[in-house]
């Protein structure tokens, strides 16, 4: 077998053949016992010999330059060792999977909220206290802050497909409406940090980080020195959702400063830093026209979007991308514009695109099923397109219709009165629904699988954030070769293994899991030339292998150490079929009539994504990200000033992230049984962010249908509702 | 400056900055970074204690000020060895994800399990004088430990499986 | 945090040599990100006979030091002035209740994120800097009570349950004598020392809250609207003692949260009300009087329409003309 597996056709099913029997299986996490009794290490816990602590300085313009800092009073601070200010110090994280350094700005200052110095001391305190005491001179230079007054804007071509003016002209049944979403955070509850040690010319850093295998590149390129000389340990990541796929500005900061003071650096952003620093998803504003045939066939779709970010970042986020292949239409037309503000700046977080674009999208749609007077679950599924819409390529594998109508049946759908027409006291009742789509890929991956006896060993710097990469790794492994699971340890988050395709875009477990599956594939060849049998005959379970009349242990076929590699990227099937998954949620509201308060009571998620790897980690990522829809919906609203573009809403106490309270006890997540064999060698579709997308809309569209009004500028904060109904 | 705490049963005199918290003490000079710190504010509550048996987020506290005081921690809950019900019962639920606010949950639902035994009123009371363990219920009770991978139905059915288990 | 001396005060006399501390839960947050920067902590936790409940005639008298946990659950105060229990547990999370005091949540700070942010100016945390909410974002500030200088609303909700329940703060000076204030002179509107914000001077220690006698036979609720479900300041609330002869409301006391400087109260409203047959119609043309000032900022506007629409909503549910499922109504059994 070639090294390098690429994905030009189907592969078998071989994980539908195997026999150990736990693949997909609500398997409990390996790391479950470490993280609920606190001994997970994650980047912070850890405490290194001679280690001194770096706290980041805030940058307090908007725009223009650092022309002075008053370093002898941060030094006259008890405890302060350095103030350090570095041509290489970097603005922000780079964007996810960038593999060079971000912006080095110098002395410029970019926003209100930028790293400029570190400032290392003997204690977290002092090095705080003397950070938020620096003074710091600066020659300021007009900024323009808001999307609305920008510095400039870019406007791309026009994505599209058909004609949409004239099916637009000729739509029997329109809706024309504009959308706001705010900005929003990822919040992972673990706050950025890194530690860096210098061991002659040689880095290891310790990184809350999503995609090791960018971040060495990133890392290296920031510092100017060879990726050879960094190794970067990244095993327990307390949450990422695209906050933690770059390099960020304080391991690089504590790298220039371990460097230069010869001793252990570790930088821990203070929340209100994560905030500041990190970054944020865009606002938008997006301009939905939808038309349609009396008889409700949807003839014309139009999603133009602004969004913003600030000057030098190559990230838009991706507004319309589901709108693109949700439904079909005779015309299609998308334009994007991209509005450059000196402020925070912008980039993934989980589910760039869907998770803001669906919010305005599905709630269009559902108000073009209240103006054609037909059923929003029937104009969904009267109008699911053959082909991708825009390109005409054909789905690799989509259930969308039986997630509509499976999730429908469940959930009590037919059973959905008039609007505005239920109340329980001073609460009104109502149901919503919406289709969920995220699209899937595959990106490179490596992976090394080590097997003595019947013990093996996965080794990758994928990483697991939270999405049980831990499990499912060690599942496929198990599966392979015929081993429980607990007899497998999986090795991750460390840049001197194979590397992988890291946490992100939802793509992590099929891409990582397609590296260890092809790397176990090769010690099953290796196992049954050991057995003497043909490998297309070879079973292994409980750890025996048996093929051909043959029957061995493992124990004693493998009495030495056999170990495989191997490599996995996209080929020719993504260029042949567009792969997706696909789902559908209901979400059932109480909104109150006096206080327009919004109390989500059920919902459902029915999820069609290719092949479960493990049932309860998959549960988790959908109910995570339905509740994120929530989020969205509801309560997320991260505001800045109008003037100098800081963040005002830069803690958790005014940034509000759903809380226990906002989530009803009764969330079900049902997933239908597929395999996409276009996606990759193992089934598989992502899952992380499938769960967000749509899942906000239903939500919306549960108030809509509970008030009989529509709110267009989200979150649906209780004034907004009230403002809504007394239309 | 010195001060001495009782954690998980085991005395301490540790000396330190007037301006050191209770959490930095924990993680830093004891060496027990289970308990986390989310946002050092009191608006996450990753660093939830027993602080004399009642819950409390440690970055709000001062350590010169607990002289003397008891504290318990996730570390002196369970070890991955020996879980209590609770942590067990965590791990089945799939009650976390990335498991960072995890501690905190798990200690405040170890305290929260007792207020409501002890007849503690919530904001969702109907009656403020007879709780129960109903899921809107433990969902307030909860509601000071965010969870952004946001595994907050399955955290409560942890709590609701532990707790039926223990009566 | 600035480097500080701790100090621990044994008794009252040395308490007040410096700033402070009990329950720490919203100074420390200051402290932190050095809004407060005290050079001098006392910590006064240990000091005796601040942390009981003790009858005041009809009344109870409680301790400075108790904590929120302590008196949301103490039975007297749960049956007598339920208002207040539910008021407590309506704030925060139960671990802050559990470590915040009742003197230490009457003296909490305004949560304007301009008042938070070192980088903005503002009046509060240093007088004639100007005020950057103004033209700011400004979803938390106050509707009524401010002046050009500040526009901070006091966030707390227990303060707007003793406000309604008409307490009294009790004040030990530092010549030894002790005084009782009601709450409502407490605290001072802006002006142009937001700075100074009550009636303490220095040497002043708050050691008790004093509650009347039980308002018997009386409806109590508070009603808190916020931007999630749990653990987050209100937007407004509505705190409300009524008592009822048939449909007759024979009289009532009401105060309003996070709309100003401290908890509002508006006599006018109360005295529309008094001896008035509960309707819907009386409690809208109360609320036009409730909410006739223009907002101060265009991001509260919202909470002109907000808090009329509660405030009606809160008098239907006191009065018996709405519906109680699914409301937040606390009965008084006195």
């Amino acid at each position: 077998m070639k090294d390098h597996f690429t994905m030009d056709s189907p592969q078998p099913r071989l994980l539908d053949e195997t026999k150990q029997g736990v693949i997909g299986t609500p398997m409990d996490r390996p790391d479950g016992p470490l993280k609920v009794s606190g001994t997970a290490a994650y980047t912070a816990d850890h405490t290194v010999a001679g280690m001194v602590h770096g706290a980041l300085v805030r940058a307090t313009i908007a725009r223009g330059k650092v022309t002075g800092m008053d370093r002898d009073a941060a030094l006259a601070i008890d405890g302060v060792i350095d103030v350090i200010t570095d041509a290489r110090l970097t603005r922000n994280p780079a964007q996810g999977m960038a593999g060079a350094a971000p912006v080095q700005p110098g002395d410029a200052v970019h926003y209100h909220g930028q790293p400029i110095a570190l400032v290392v001391a003997e204690s977290s305190e002092a090095a705080r206290d003397a950070a938020q005491r620096l003074e710091v001179q600066y020659e300021t230079t007009e900024a323009k802050v808001t999307p609305d007054a920008p510095m400039q804007t870019e406007t791309g071509d026009p994505e599209t497909a058909g004609d949409f003016d004239a099916a637009w002209a000729s739509a029997d049944a329109k809706v024309d409406r504009t959308y706001t979403t705010p900005s929003h955070v990822s919040a992972a509850m673990e706050p950025h940090a890194a530690i860096a040690e210098w061991d002659g010319d040689r880095l290891t850093l310790r990184s809350a980080l999503q995609m090791v295998r960018f971040n060495k590149q990133e890392l290296a390129d920031s510092l100017g020195i060879d990726p050879s000389q960094v190794r970067i340990l990244s095993p327990y990541v307390g949450g990422g959702f695209g906050s933690k796929l770059g390099i960020g500005p304080e391991a690089v900061a504590a790298a220039i400063a371990a460097q230069k003071l010869g001793r252990p650096v570790r930088v821990v952003m203070p929340r209100q830093t994560v905030f500041d620093a990190v970054l944020r998803r865009s606002e938008t504003e997006q301009h939905l026209r939808l038309g349609a045939t009396s008889d409700g066939r949807i003839t014309a779709i139009s999603h133009d979007d602004r969004v913003s970010n600030l000057d030098d970042e190559g990230f838009a986020e991706p507004t319309s991308q589901a709108s693109q292949f949700l439904y079909a239409a005779k015309g299609l037309s998308f334009t994007q514009t991209v509005a450059r503000i000196a402020a925070t700046p912008a980039g993934s977080v989980r589910a760039p695109g869907e998770a803001v674009g669906m919010l305005a999208f599905e709630a269009a749609i559902d108000e073009l099923a209240d103006t054609l007077g037909v059923d929003p679950l029937t104009l969904r599924l009267d109008n699911l397109p053959q082909t991708h819409p825009m390109n005409d390529l054909p789905y690799s594998a989509t259930r969308l219709a039986d997630c509509l109508t499976d999730g429908a049946e469940r959930f009590g759908w037919s059973d959905r009165w008039a609007p505005g027409t239920r109340r329980e006291g001073d609460w009104l009742i109502g149901m919503g629904m919406a289709s969920a789509a995220r699209l899937n890929m595959l990106i490179r991956s490596s992976a090394r699988v080590r097997l003595t006896g019947d013990r093996a060993i996965v080794e990758t710097d994928m990483t697991d954030i939270g999405t049980g990469t831990y499990a499912i790794l060690a599942q496929i492994t198990a599966e392979m070769l015929g081993l429980p699971p607990a007899q497998v340890e999986v090795r991750l988050g460390d840049s001197d293994l194979p590397g992988a395709a890291g946490s992100g875009g939802s793509f992590g477990a099929s891409s990582a899991g397609s590296a260890t599956f092809l790397a176990a594939k090769k010690l099953r060849a290796q196992i049954a030339r050991r057995l003497g049998c043909a490998e297309d005959a070879l079973t292994l379970q409980d750890s025996r292998a048996r093929g051909d009349n043959q029957d061995a242990a493992l124990a004693d076929l493998v009495t030495d150490e056999i170990l495989a590699e191997a490599t996995i990227e996209s080929g020719k099937t993504a260029e042949s079929h567009f792969s997706a998954g696909f789902g559908a949620h209901y979400a059932e509201v109480a909104v109150n009539e006096w206080t327009g308060e919004v109390r989500v009571r059920r919902m459902l998620g029915v999820i069609a994504m290719g092949r479960i790897l493990n049932e309860k980690t998959a549960r988790s990522q959908a109910l995570g990200g339905m509740i994120w829809g929530i989020g969205s919906a509801l309560t997320e609203d991260m505001q800045s000033d109008p003037r100098d573009g800081h963040v005002v809403t830069r803690d958790l106490a005014n940034y509000h992230v759903p809380a226990h309270a906002d989530v009803p006890g009764d969330m079900q997540v049902v997933f239908l049984d597929e395999r996409d064999d276009w996606a990759n060698p193992i089934q598989t579709k992502g899952i992380g962010e499938l769960g967000i997308s749509g899942a906000g809309a239903a939500v919306l569209n549960a108030i809509a249908h509970a008030t009989g009004h529509r709110v267009y500028d989200y979150p649906a904060l209780p004034d907004r509702v009230l403002a809504a109904m007394s239309v | 400056m010195k001060t001495t705490l009782t954690v998980n049963d085991q005395s301490h005199e540790v000396e330190h900055d007037p301006r050191r918290t209770l959490l930095d003490t924990l993680r830093d000079d004891l060496g027990l970074p289970g308990t986390k710190k989310g946002c050092d504010h009191g608006q996450c509550g990753a660093c939830t204690v027993l602080l004399n048996g009642e819950r409390v987020n440690s970055c709000l506290c001062l350590t010169a000020m607990h002289d003397g005081d008891e504290i318990t921690t996730i570390e002196g809950i369970g070890t991955p060895e020996r879980l209590s019900a609770l942590q067990k019962a965590f791990v089945e639920m799939d009650g976390y994800q990335c498991g960072y606010c995890t501690p905190g949950q798990i200690i405040s639902a170890t305290a929260m399990l007792r207020e409501v035994a002890d007849g503690a009123p919530s904001y969702v009371s109907d009656d403020l004088g007879t709780p129960d363990l109903s899921d809107p219920e433990m969902a307030e009770r909860m509601s000071g430990n965010l969870c952004r991978c946001s595994a907050y139905p399955l955290i409560r059915e942890a709590i609701a499986m532990a707790a039926k288990a223990d009566t | 945090m600035r480097p500080f001396d701790y100090h621990r005060a044994t008794d009252f006399s040395d308490a007040t040599a410096g700033q402070i501390i009990a329950g720490g839960t919203n100074l420390l947050d200051l402290m932190k990100i050095q809004v407060v920067t005290p050079s001098t902590l006392v910590d006064i936790t240990r000091l005796e006979g601040l942390s009981d409940i003790t009858a005041d005639g009809d009344g109870l008298r409680i301790g400075a030091l108790v904590t929120n946990t302590a008196l949301a659950h103490d039975a007297r105060i749960r049956t007598g002035w339920p208002l207040l229990s539910r008021a407590i547990l309506a704030g925060a999370s139960a671990q802050i209740r559990n470590k915040a005091t009742t003197g230490g949540n009457l003296l909490q700070r305004t949560r304007c994120p301009y008042f938070y942010d070192t980088s903005q100016p503002c009046n509060k945390r240093s007088p004639g800097a100007g005020c950057a909410a103004q033209g700011g974002a400004g979803r938390m500030l106050a509707l009524f009570g401010t002046s050009e200088h500040c526009l901070a609303a006091h966030p707390s909700d227990m303060a707007v349950a003793l406000s309604a329940l008409q307490a009294e703060v009790e004040i030990h000076g530092p010549d030894g004598a002790t005084r009782r204030v009601p709450l409502h002179d407490f605290y001072r509107g802006p002006g142009d020392r937001p700075d100074i914000e009550t009636a303490l001077d220095d040497g002043d220690l708050v050691t008790a809250v004093i509650l009347p006698a039980p308002r018997a036979g009386s409806r109590q609720c508070y009603r808190k609207v916020r931007d999630r479900a749990s653990y987050a300041f209100a937007l407004v609330s509505v705190a409300g003692s009524v008592r009822m002869d048939g449909d007759t409301i024979t009289d009532l006391v009401l105060s309003y949260g996070s709309v100003a400087p401290h908890p509002w109260m508006n006599t006018d409203v109360a005295g529309m009300l008094t001896g008035q047959t509960a309707s819907t119609d009386l409690f809208k043309r109360a609320a036009d009087v409730l909410t006739a000032a223009p907002a101060p900022h265009p991001d509260t506007e919202y909470k002109r329409t907000l808090l009329r629409r509660t405030f009606i909503a809160t008098m239907r549910q006191l009065t018996g003309l709405s519906d109680p499922r699914g409301t937040d109504i606390a009965r008084s059994a006195a």
